[in-house]
């Protein structure tokens, strides 16, 4: 839990009820902040055809994959239906002096 | 007899036919499931074919892995075609010379490619894509120092011909209407993608009639009704395609440009559905208008909805029609029919991406079609499909207005 975590944002760069995509370490991940003023992370690539989900449409907690509407939770990760049947590897995260940061390892 | 008794069995396994066998057991069906289909692979997705399935060593992309139809107690028949329906005694006959017995039929026999109505049958070197095995045999006319030349401007042949302008083969791409994608597309999105294609290398001919297909030996010839002669490595005809009623016909099911379904799937046999590709249905939204899609996403919305009105569910179709298109690092995204606009107005979203929305005289949102590099056009594509379902009547200077998030319309 010591240098793990890894800062995204300033908290106010996420609107509510969105998402943005973070490059880090050659890996990439979808932040997402929910309508009711939640934080959370995901792995940032779509388990069905390694689309960003960054682009897709964040709806009360489900991520929508801007390609072919794969539905996630982001806050399990759990994969809502066809055409996606993988879950999405979530992240912890943290919110500290206004700023996000997810733990990666 | 009780829904856990029923044996459904499905023509086709196609994404339609392969979403309904697993929508049937998500929604607690406990009987028998028996999903048949004519390759020899299990179900595959058909979109990549034109694409990343052109690849040397692609393989197919399975709508899942074989043992889950398994693990789903999903009687899954491969290579086995259906060579008759008896409605009156509710039985399939297979190619295999057994018979199957049903209580539900759902027919989700897709469609094939069209061809052309004149020159020399397909053969080696004239193909159509439609299947993998047509990616199979198109893959060794890709690369440099290859011709490829490709009959229509639509989804297919330009997809086609942006991977073969990638495998750095040479591509004339021909079409006899004066644009391409006439058909769903409007001009200015249509005229953004032939830009794009012109400036890869593609030799776009728009409004050129063809006269004769050759085939001799190593090549393959178009000549147009000019005298003009386009010689080829391979010819590849992707004039559309027509959907697969013959067995529903010879049945006596009802036909209207597809196995003429109602808002419920149904057939006009008792007990019989047809869904996807193969069917045409009245579109509520659009003023119950006939309509018959071919599209991915059309197919797995009428393979869960079908499942679940054989289940008893009663659920009217309500989809609203989305399809997309993947060329160079383009996407395009349409959601909704723009037939029949009075208006439209654009969003321009920065770059080269922007989004044409397309309304009614009384301002409500038909359609929304959008072209943008890599999926930048997305989420305003399905916002703007949630607005066509509502029948929602957005203020056309806030659809415009790049500014003002989409979202913000759905209140």
């Amino acid at each position: 839990m010591s240098n793990d975590w890894v800062e995204v944002c300033g908290k106010d760069d996420i609107d509510e009820e969105d998402v943005i995509r973070f490059d880090h370490n050659g890996r990439t991940y979808a932040v997402y902040r929910s309508p009711d003023d939640t934080f959370h992370a995901t792995a940032g690539l779509c388990t069905h055809e390694q689309i960003h989900l960054a682009d897709g449409l964040v709806m009360d907690d489900i991520i929508e994959c801007p390609k072919h509407n794969g539905r996630f939770n982001y806050k399990t990760g759990e994969a809502k239906g066809a055409p996606v049947c993988v879950n999405l590897q979530t992240y912890p995260v943290k919110v500290e002096g206004g700023s996000v940061f997810i733990q990666v390892s | 007899m009780t829904l856990d008794k029923q044996t459904v069995v499905i023509i086709g396994a196609g994404e339609c036919g392969a979403r309904a066998a697993f929508a049937l057991r998500e929604n607690g069906h406990t009987g028998k499931v028996v999903l048949i289909g004519a390759e020899p692979l299990h179900p595959y997705e058909r979109p990549p074919l034109s694409k990343a399935g052109l690849a040397d060593g692609a393989e197919p992309v399975y709508v899942a892995p074989r043992q889950r139809f398994a693990e789903q107690d999903i009687d899954l028949k491969t290579a086995v075609s259906v060579t008759g329906i008896d409605c009156a005694a509710r039985q399939v006959a297979l190619s295999t010379d057994e018979q199957v017995a049903y209580d539900a039929l759902l027919i989700a026999t897709g469609a094939t490619a069209r061809r052309l109505p004149f020159g020399p049958k397909p053969g080696k070197r004239i193909l159509t894509l439609r299947t993998f095995e047509d990616a199979l045999n198109i893959r060794p006319h890709l690369g440099e120092g290859r011709h490829l030349a490709i009959i229509g401007g639509g989804f297919i042949g330009l997809e086609l011909a942006a991977t073969a302008r990638k495998s750095g083969a040479r591509v004339t791409l021909v079409e006899g209407l004066p644009r391409v994608l006439s058909r769903g597309v409007p001009a200015s999105i249509a005229s953004a993608i032939a830009a794009r294609h012109s400036a890869e290398g593609v030799d776009l001919r728009c409004g050129v009639s063809i006269a004769e297909l050759e085939e001799t030996g190593k090549e393959a010839t178009i000549v147009l009704t000019d005298g003009t002669r386009i010689v080829a490595n391979l010819i590849i005809v992707g004039v559309g395609a027509a959907p697969n009623v013959a067995l529903a016909e010879s049945a006596g099911l009802a036909i209207d440009n597809g196995i003429a379904v109602d808002d419920r799937l149904r057939t006009s046999a008792a007990g019989v559905s047809a869904a996807g590709d193969c069917c045409s249905f009245p579109l509520a939204l659009y003023g119950s208008r006939r309509v018959r899609l071919e599209a991915w996403r059309n197919a797995q919305d009428q393979g869960t909805l079908a499942a679940r009105n054989i289940l008893g569910h009663d659920q009217p179709i309500s989809a609203v029609p989305w399809f997309w298109s993947d060329q160079y690092d383009l996407t395009l995204q349409v959601a909704g029919l723009a037939e029949g606009a009075a208006t439209h107005v654009t969003r321009r979203l920065g770059g080269n991406a922007f989004i044409e929305f397309h309304m009614a005289q009384d301002g409500r949102l038909l359609a929304a079609s959008g072209i943008s590099e890599g999926n930048a056009v997305a989420r305003d594509i399905r916002i703007a499909e949630m607005l066509i379902a509502r029948r929602a009547r957005p203020d056309p200077e806030k659809l415009s207005d790049p500014d003002i998030r989409m979202k913000s319309l759905l209140n």
